[in-house]
C-alpha cells in the first residue's frame, strides 16, 4: 500500500476502529468459546458476525462491548488497548437481543438515559431524543410506556436509545430475531439506511445467513470459536473456503472428488474443467456447486445427466431434486419447471465449480489463491 | 358443580370466622366498654394519658429501627445471592433458621449475650471485663433483626431475580457507573420486593412482646408488651382491647401506605 493510500485511509475513516488480537475466551467450566480470534473492524462499515449458536459470535460481541473479558489476547479501540476498560467507559453502544429497555421508564426516559448521565443540557437532551425518535420513525411516542409498545416499536426504541449517544460503534445482538419475517425485512432495510446515513460502524450478530448477506459490507463466518472465513457477502457466497461455510451460507451441492491436475477436477465419474489450482494432483477434495448455478438443458448439451426426483414451486423459483447414476443428490434452483421422472442434462461453467481442500483454513486458502493468481499473471505476460 | 366445590372452602371459612373475625369483633366490643356498657373512656385515656402515646411512638421507633437494620443487611445479601451459582443452596441456608422455634432462638441469644456468655468470654480475651449486653436496646434490635432477616431477603431476592440481567448491562452500556446503575435501574426495579419485605418486617415488629421481655428485659415497652400486661397481669381487658384495636388500625394504615405505590408498579409489570 502506498503512503498516500495509507494517509487517505486514515483521514477518511477507513481506519481500524476495533481490533482483536489473539483473543481466547475460556469459561470457568472449561468450555472454550473463542480460540485465537484475530479481527479488524474498519470504521464506517456494516459488519456481521455470522454463525450457529455456540459458535462464539455473541462472546465476541460481549468482549467488544466490555461485558466480558478475554482469557487471553487484547482488544483495541482506535489504537488504544481497552481490554480491561469498563463497559460504561467505552464509546460503544449495544442493541440487546430482547431490547433490554428499562420497564419503569417511558420511551423518552429510556432514550434520554445515556445523555442524562452525561449531564447534558435539558433542552439539548430533548432535541437529541426527538431527533433519535424521528430517525427510527417513532415521532410522537415519547410519553408512551414501554409496556404499551409492540415488539417492533420496542426494537426501534432500543436502537434510538443506543444511537442518541452518538457511539463510534453500534453493536446489535441478534436484534431482529424476535420480530416476524415481514417486520424483520423492513428493519434490515432501515438499519442499513441508518448506518449509511450516520456513517458509524455497525457490528451485527446473527445466525441468519440471509440477513447477513443482505445487510453487510463484510461478514465474519464463525464456527466452534474460530473465524472460518471473512469477506464481502459475494466473496463468501461464491468462494467458500470450507464445507462448513459452503453448507452454512446458502444451499449447496457438496460432493467429494479428486484433483486431476491444475484446472481439472474429477467428481461423479466425470472430469471437469475448473478454475482452481495449487492442489496436488490426485488429492481428495470437496466440490461445491450452488443450486442456482446449475442450468437444466437437453441431455446431449449437459455436462451431467440426472434423473428428476421431486419438484417444489417456491414462488420465485422451482426447487428440483435429482439423482445422477452414482446416486449423488443434486439440488437445482431453476426458473423453469421440469417433470418428475424425466432425465435431464445439467450444465455449469468451470468457474461455478468451487474446489475445497479438506481442513484448509482461510489463511491457507488465501495463500494458495494468491499463488496461482500470480501464476496466471505471469502466463498472461508470457503471452 | 359450583356448589359442590364450595364444600372445600368451608373449613377455611370456619377458621376465618372463629379465629380472625370473631376475635376482632370481641376485642372491638371490649374496647368500647368499661365493664358495664358502651363507653369511650378507654380511648380517651389512651389519647389523653401520655404513657400510651409514648408507647405507640416507642413501638414505631423500634419497628422502624428493626426494619432499617434488617433492610441494610438484607438488600446486599439478596443482590449477591442473585449473582451466585448455587442460589438454591444459599437460599436454603437463609431459610433454615426460620424453621427453628422463635423461643428457642431467643433463649440461645440469652446464652450468647449473658454475663458468662460467648461474647463476654471473647471480650475477656482482650481484657475487657464482662459487659452488660443482654437487656439493652442493642440486644433487642440485634436479635429482632436476626429473626426477621429471612423475611426481608426472600421478597427482595425474588424481585431482583426477576430483573433481566441485560437491563443492568444496558445501563452500564449507556455509561452508568455502578452507583448510578443501582439508583436508576436496580433499586426502582426491585422496589416491589423491598416494599413487600418492609411490610413483612415492620408490621409484626410493631407488636413484638416476647423478645422485649426476654432480650430487652422489659426496658423496652411497646404496644405489644402493654397488651400482654393488661390482659395477663392487671386483667384490664377493655384497656388491652383498646390498645389492640388501635394497633390493628395502625397496621392497616401502614399496609395502605406501603401498597399504594406497589400496586402501581405491579400494573406496569404485568402488562409487559
Amino acid at each position: 500500500m502506498s503512503r498516500l493510500a495509507a494517509f487517505l485511509m486514515g483521514e477518511f475513516g477507513m481506519k481500524d476502529i476495533i481490533k482483536l488480537e489473539h483473543v481466547r475466551k475460556e469459561y470457568d467450566d472449561g468450555f472454550v468459546a473463542l480460540k485465537n480470534i484475530n479481527l479488524k473492524i474498519e470504521s464506517g462499515k456494516f459488519y456481521s458476525l455470522l454463525g450457529p449458536s455456540g459458535s462464539g459470535k455473541t462472546t465476541i460481541l460481549r468482549i467488544i462491548a466490555g461485558f466480558s473479558e478475554p482469557t487471553k489476547g487484547k482488544v483495541f479501540f482506535d489504537g488504544q488497548d481497552i481490554t480491561h476498560l469498563d463497559a460504561s467507559k467505552r464509546q460503544i453502544n449495544t442493541v440487546f437481543q430482547n431490547y433490554a429497555l428499562f420497564p419503569h421508564m417511558n420511551v423518552f426516559e429510556n432514550v434520554a438515559f445515556g445523555l442524562q448521565l452525561k449531564k447534558k443540557d435539558k433542552q439539548e437532551i430533548k432535541m437529541a431524543v426527538k431527533e433519535a425518535l424521528h430517525m427510527v420513525q417513532l415521532d410522537g411516542y415519547a410519553s408512551r410506556e414501554i409496556s404499551e409498545l409492540s415488539g417492533g416499536q420496542q426494537q426501534r426504541v432500543a436502537i434510538a436509545r443506543a444511537l442518541v449517544n452518538e457511539p463510534q460503534v453500534l453493536l446489535l445482538d441478534e436484534s431482529l430475531s424476535a420480530l416476524d419475517k415481514r417486520l424483520r425485512k423492513d428493519m434490515q432495510f432501515e438499519l442499513r439506511e441508518i448506518q449509511k446515513k450516520l456513517g458509524i460502524t455497525f457490528i451485527f450478530v446473527t445466525h441468519d445467513q440471509e440477513e447477513a448477506l443482505a445487510m453487510s459490507d463484510e461478514i465474519f463466518v464463525l464456527n466452534e470459536g474460530k473465524i472460518q472465513q471473512s469477506g464481502s457477502p459475494v466473496d463468501i457466497y461464491d468462494e467458500p473456503v470450507n464445507d462448513f461455510v459452503a453448507r452454512f451460507i446458502g444451499d449447496s451441492n457438496i460432493l467429494t472428488g479428486r484433483m486431476i491436475k491444475d484446472y481439472e477436477v474429477e467428481f461423479g465419474n466425470h472430469r471437469f474443467e475448473c478454475a482452481d489450482a495449487g492442489i496436488k494432483p490426485g488429492e481428495k477434495v470437496e466440490v461445491v456447486l450452488r443450486p442456482e448455478d446449475l442450468d437444466i438443458v437437453d441431455i446431449k448439451d449437459g455436462k451431467l445427466r440426472v434423473h428428476v426426483e421431486s419438484q417444489l414451486f417456491l414462488g420465485d423459483h422451482f426447487e428440483i431434486k435429482a439423482k445422477d447414476s452414482d446416486e449423488n443428490e443434486w439440488l437445482i434452483h431453476s426458473t423453469n419447471s421440469t417433470e418428475i421422472g424425466k432425465e435431464i442434462g445439467l450444465f455449469f461453467d468451470p468457474e461455478d465449480i468451487h474446489v475445497m481442500r479438506f481442513g484448509e483454513s482461510e489463511a491457507e486458502f488465501d495463500r494458495r489463491l494468491e499463488a496461482y493468481e500470480g501464476d496466471e499473471d505471469q502466463e498472461d505476460e508470457e503471452k | 358443580m359450583k356448589k359442590s366445590r364450595m364444600i372445600f372452602v368451608i373449613p377455611y371459612v370456619v377458621w376465618l370466622i372463629l379465629f380472625v373475625i370473631a376475635p376482632i369483633v370481641l376485642i372491638t366490643i371490649n374496647a368500647f366498654s368499661d365493664g358495664h356498657g358502651f363507653s369511650l373512656n378507654n380511648f380517651r385515656q389512651f389519647f389523653v394519658d401520655g404513657t400510651f402515646l409514648r408507647m405507640t411512638l416507642n413501638s414505631f421507633w423500634y419497628a422502624f429501627l428493626i426494619t432499617l437494620f434488617t433492610l441494610l443487611v438484607s438488600y446486599p445479601v439478596a443482590y449477591i445471592l442473585s449473582q451466585l451459582k448455587n442460589q438454591q443452596f444459599w437460599l436454603l441456608l437463609i431459610i433454615l433458621p426460620t424453621w427453628i422455634n422463635l423461643l428457642l432462638k431467643a433463649y440461645a441469644f440469652i446464652g450468647i449475650f449473658g454475663q458468662h456468655g460467648l461474647v463476654n468470654k471473647f471480650l475477656d480475651l482482650f481484657g475487657i471485663g464482662p459487659k452488660n449486653i443482654l437487656f439493652t436496646n442493642f440486644a433487642f434490635i440485634f436479635v429482632a433483626a436476626y429473626i426477621e432477616i429471612p423475611f426481608m431477603i426472600l421478597p427482595i431476592y425474588n424481585a431482583i431475580a426477576d430483573i433481566d440481567p441485560a437491563v443492568i448491562q444496558a445501563a452500564r452500556d449507556l455509561g452508568a457507573n455502578k452507583w448510578q446503575t443501582f439508583i436508576k435501574v436496580l433499586w426502582p426495579l426491585s422496589k416491589s420486593g423491598v416494599e413487600a419485605g418492609v411490610q413483612a418486617v415492620f408490621i409484626p415488629s410493631l407488636s413484638l412482646f416476647m423478645l422485649t421481655r426476654l432480650i430487652g428485659g422489659n426496658r423496652v415497652i411497646t404496644l405489644g408488651t402493654a397488651i400482654e400486661e393488661y390482659f395477663m397481669t392487671t386483667m384490664n381487658w377493655p384497656m388491652g382491647s383498646t390498645i389492640g384495636v388501635i394497633l390493628i388500625f395502625l397496621m392497616v394504615v401502614v399496609m395502605l401506605i406501603t401498597t399504594s405505590s406497589d400496586s402501581h408498579h405491579r400494573k406496569k409489570r404485568i402488562e409487559l
